[in-house]
């Protein structure tokens, strides 16, 4: 009997599933990280966060049409919308920081919608492509699996990582730990906190680019994308606990593995139910988050 | 005595719009007749919301679940009985919303701020998959149709619903919820609901069980956006999921805030703002119009907080 139970475990398909939501798993902890830098420093939840995703993507686009290199598309793209969310944080933001946070999800909500229909306008409803740097293939049972996505969650993981080690020793990282920490008492010391915040929008914003274009060759760029994306965000950083930056990268890897587990049995429009079954019970039992020390 | 004259100005006030709106059916031509009648929908829907954002400061991102689940629950009634019945698809239609709003409200009202409007919106998104996916039942992407009730009482009288006697049933609807939201919110269960707003902490110190008053406030609202629901497969004769997508909560929060919140009539007055506005600014920007529309509502977030009729809170609240 225990034999036949084994044996009708799918383990190829498990496997295949593990790697697949491992690697959405990266991108989704990219884009989680971006938007739960910006709410522990400033409390401000940003609406138009996935908006940012999916400029990112057509920058990604553009550029790569441009210049015919992946990597300077990458890289551009991240720059760019990183300005552009600096921009954006002086002008609808900044003068207004004190408010009330749900001011800020109202104003951002706003952006989202304006970010939006300009993308339907400029670029149109059909999906574009970006295509991949490279095309290589390895054998993964009966599946060719693609190298690139390996290459995508290794690259999430650098970009992740290299946040980190930036917030962990460099000066303008411990800046902004300081401003998170206490906003007044860094202010005091010196540190100019405006640009501190300012620069913080600016790297979730390009952190939001550099995963739509990494995001970009797997399902082409389209002006809606966004949505998904930043739905699928608040699931995480809400699970992982808000403003906590290794909570929403484990959270992002578990909801997305949960997903793609679920996809094995039910349409992947269906599996979403799951990640929002997930978000109820951390509601209920850990409201918290998942991926926090529970408070003493 | 400045209280009675409060009191006739308000009502004479009352008394003039509800008149005006009555008669507008007569006059107005077909297209703008049906404007009017989705307008008050709309606005019924979003004073619904206006109880959460504007009394007990909740930003609910997730009323298009109530709103949807009013539509669906009509539908289901329309479609299943034979001739269809008015009765059973607003009965049909509050059960949904208000279970809905139930369940909704059982696990968000436990959070606060920011969790509990991600809260509503991924609740909201959770209806949206499953009616989107559950062909066999709600006819996915195609949504549902089916034919108008006729108004009447079973064995009294029976009229068809013309496009005039639909605009004054809905009228005679968002009138009445009006003035009951508005006896709720100065009744004391309201001034508790206030005083969460203005301090949550202090309202708990006193002894009020704060989460069972949010719960109750949430599945008020929830009912009466059922009920914007219920009147809205009445008006269009469809139901579609995309009327469940988390959009049209977004929209309903840009209503509230545009016409003031906590006004009730407020956010009346944003729906008809920003319809006509989506309805002059289609013909320059044709379906790009969200953009200038997006521009207008942060703005006004941003330099007039209080919104459209803001100026007037006071005076209405009175």
């Amino acid at each position: 009997v225990f034999e036949s139970v084994l044996g009708a475990i799918p383990f190829d398909q498990i496997l295949i599933q593990t790697i697949n939501g491992i690697v959405t798993g990266m991108i989704l902890a990219l884009v989680a990280s971006g938007l739960t830098l910006i709410f522990g420093i400033m409390d401000v939840v940003n609406f138009a966060h996935g908006e940012l995703f999916m400029l990112g993507a057509y920058a990604g686009v553009l550029i790569l049409s441009a210049t015919g290199n992946f990597w300077l598309a990458l890289v551009c793209s991240s720059l760019l919308i990183a300005l552009l969310g600096a921009a954006i944080y002086l002008v609808t933001l900044r003068p207004w920081l004190g408010r009330d946070p749900l001011t800020t999800i109202l104003a951002t909500f706003g952006l989202s919608l304006v970010l939006q229909n300009y993308a339907l306008w400029q670029f149109g409803p059909v999906a574009r492509k970006i295509q991949e740097p490279f095309t290589g293939h390895f054998d993964l049972f009966y599946l060719q699996y693609p190298w690139y996505r390996l290459v995508i969650a290794g690259a999430a993981a650098a970009i992740i990582g290299a946040l980190w080690l930036f917030l962990k020793f460099g000066t303008y990282g411990i800046w902004i730990r300081a401003t998170t920490q206490d906003r007044v008492m860094a202010e005091a010391m010196g540190i100019p906190v405006p640009w501190v915040l300012t620069a913080v929008f600016a790297i979730g914003s390009g952190m939001a680019a550099a995963s739509g274009v990494l995001f970009g060759p797997l399902v082409g760029v389209n002006y809606a994308m966004g949505t998904d994306w930043v739905l699928k965000a608040f699931i995480v950083v809400v699970v992982g606990g808000m403003g906590n930056l290794g909570g929403s990268i484990l959270a992002a890897i578990f909801i997305s593995l949960l997903e793609a587990y679920a996809s094995l049995w039910v349409s992947p429009a269906q599996a979403v139910i799951v990640s929002f079954v997930a978000l109820i019970l951390t509601l209920l039992f850990r409201p918290t988050g998942l991926f926090v020390p529970t408070p003493k | 005595m400045s209280e009675r004259r409060h009191r006739v100005l308000f009502w004479a006030g009352f008394c003039v719009v509800v008149a005006l709106l009555a008669v507008a059916p007569v006059v107005l031509p077909e297209f703008w007749r049906r404007f009017l009648t989705e307008i008050l929908i709309w606005g019924l829907l979003a004073m619904s919301s206006d109880i959460l954002i504007g009394y007990v400061g909740l930003i609910s991102f997730g009323h298009s679940a109530f709103f949807g689940l009013g539509m669906y629950g009509a539908a289901a009634a329309l479609m299943t009985t034979r001739p269809p019945s008015l009765w059973l698809a607003l009965l049909y239609g509050l059960v949904a919303a208000s279970a809905v709003a139930a369940f909704v409200a059982y696990f968000s009202t436990r959070l606060r701020d920011i969790y509990f409007a991600i809260t509503t919106l991924i609740f909201s998104q959770i209806f949206y998959v499953v009616i989107f996916t559950w062909t066999e039942v709600t006819g996915g992407e195609n949504g549902l149709t089916f034919s108008r009730p006729a108004l009447g009482i079973p064995g009294l009288f029976s009229i068809p619903f013309t496009p005039s006697v639909l605009h004054w049933f809905v009228l005679a609807v968002v009138a009445l919820s009006y003035l009951v939201l508005r006896r709720i919110t100065q009744s004391p269960f309201g001034m508790v609901l206030q005083s969460i707003r203005e301090n949550e902490p202090r309202t708990r110190a006193i002894g009020y069980p704060i989460e069972r008053y949010k719960i109750v406030a949430v599945m008020l609202s929830g009912l009466f956006a059922g009920f914007a629901g219920v009147l809205y497969a009445f008006q269009n004769q469809f139901a579609a999921p995309d009327f469940v997508f988390f959009l049209v909560s977004g929209e309903v929060v840009i209503y509230n805030v545009i016409g003031g919140i906590g006004t009730l009539v407020g956010p009346i007055v944003g729906a008809a703002f920003f319809l006509l506005l989506r309805e002059g600014l289609s013909r320059f920007f044709t379906e790009y119009y969200l953009i200038p529309v997006g521009v207008i509502f942060i703005a006004m977030v941003i330099f007039m907080p209080q919104g459209l009729l803001g100026f007037a809170r006071r005076w209405l609240n009175r």
